[in-house]
């Protein structure tokens, strides 16, 4: 089971601020270990984000982004009391979901 | 000019091309750009703000801290840091101290390996296995423990009191080792550490001999270090500083550890604590 994210959701004037950590090896498939044998690529490739059942952004993700990815964007609309979920698949179709209420 | 070049061989002009823009950079690096580097990699720092990957590990020692562990199934509510059991807010900023029930002065990764052996019931090689950890797969639950911990001192001024006499030799002899010169190199942590304007490749060396290039540089370890992609705690800071002095293996936990943490940290003393940090 993955570790959970860390999830910030703010009101900054009229739009929801909200920013991200995510746990995530995010091994890109070109580096080796100390043996000399390559570490498969292994990472996050599909991120949803829901403002209460509204999907609010999408992205796929590939190699480039980094070990334990932090996100942040804004979203117009949004109130206090709102539940952002974010959920990530990774392309070993591992997934994690996690919500955060908006402060 | 332009005939004599086309006369010279493809390969040897791209040879000479390449001197040249190899020579370039090195000629021109000053002062500008130096400080641009500068500038930029403290607007990166910038542009983390809130999102510290250092949390990551401060939610996984905070469950650590709260999951009863090894035979004796103790969690480590009953570990004192030195504000009582199960103490956590501030203690941070006011250790090394000396342990009565340990006879020995503590820093805070060897008073968490303590609780582990006394009061959980580990043997010394079980809590100390995995000191610094190497992605998901060998993860080091005293990195998360000492993220978690420095967390709640984040804010609290330093404050190691070297009124207690085991303390104050601590300080001494870290004091000692600062400055003492030694190994293949003949280096100690002062040849580095002792002056101003000093760096290893980009990085800025604090001069820890001046009281706010000590505050600043103890208050911000243990630190998320982005090139890792790993919280290092302040035992790896001093034993990656003595690898790279060509010292012998400094012992996680050791008293020469701790002698130097005392010295650090007292050094630090009046400055806000502002951790977990986070490095390049």
């Amino acid at each position: 089971m993955p570790d959970p994210m860390k999830i910030r959701a703010n009101l900054v004037g009229d739009s929801t601020e909200v920013k991200v950590l995510m746990s995530h090896e995010m091994d890109t498939g070109l580096a080796k270990d100390s043996s000399g044998k390559v570490i498969p690529a292994w990472f996050i490739q599909k991120v949803t984000v829901l403002h209460n059942d509204q999907q609010v952004l999408y992205a796929q993700w590939g190699t480039a982004v980094s070990k334990n990815p932090f996100m942040s964007f804004k979203f117009k609309g949004g109130a206090k009391g709102d539940k952002v979920t974010i959920t990530w698949v990774d392309n070993h179709n591992e997934t994690r979901t996690d919500s955060a209420v908006v402060g | 000019m332009p005939r004599k070049l086309r006369s010279i061989p493809g390969a040897a002009a791209a040879l000479a091309l390449a001197v040249i823009t190899v020579t370039l950079p090195i000629v021109s690096v000053p002062a500008a750009a130096q400080e641009s580097v500068e500038k930029a990699i403290e607007q990166y720092r910038q542009d983390l703000q809130g999102g510290n990957p250092a949390e990551l590990w401060e939610a996984r020692g905070e469950e650590i801290w709260n999951t009863p562990r090894g035979p004796k199934h103790a969690s480590f509510k009953s570990c004192d840091l030195g504000l009582g059991p199960g103490i956590v807010k501030g203690a941070y900023a006011q250790l090394p101290r000396y342990f009565p029930d340990a006879g020995r002065v503590l820093d805070l990764e060897s008073r968490l390996v303590w609780c582990m052996v006394n009061q959980q019931g580990l043997t010394h090689a079980e809590a100390t296995k995995v000191t610094f950890g190497k992605g998901s797969r060998k993860r080091s639950d005293l990195e998360a423990l000492t993220a978690y911990v420095v967390a709640q001192s984040d804010g609290t001024k330093m404050n190691v009191s070297l009124a207690d006499p085991h303390v104050r030799d601590m300080y001494e002899i870290g004091e000692k080792m600062f400055f003492y010169r030694a190994g293949t190199h003949d280096f100690a942590c002062a040849t580095c550490h002792g002056s101003d304007g000093k760096r290893i490749r980009l990085q800025d060396l604090p001069n820890l001999t001046k009281k706010a290039d000590a505050q600043r540089a103890y208050t911000s370890w243990p630190a998320y270090r982005v090139s890792q992609g790993e919280v290092r705690t302040f035992q790896w800071r001093l034993h990656d500083c003595l690898r790279q002095q060509r010292f012998p293996d400094l012992i996680y936990g050791s008293d020469a550890s701790i002698a130097l943490t005392t010295y650090l940290a007292a050094r630090a003393n009046g400055a806000a604590y502002a951790g977990p940090g986070m490095k390049r």
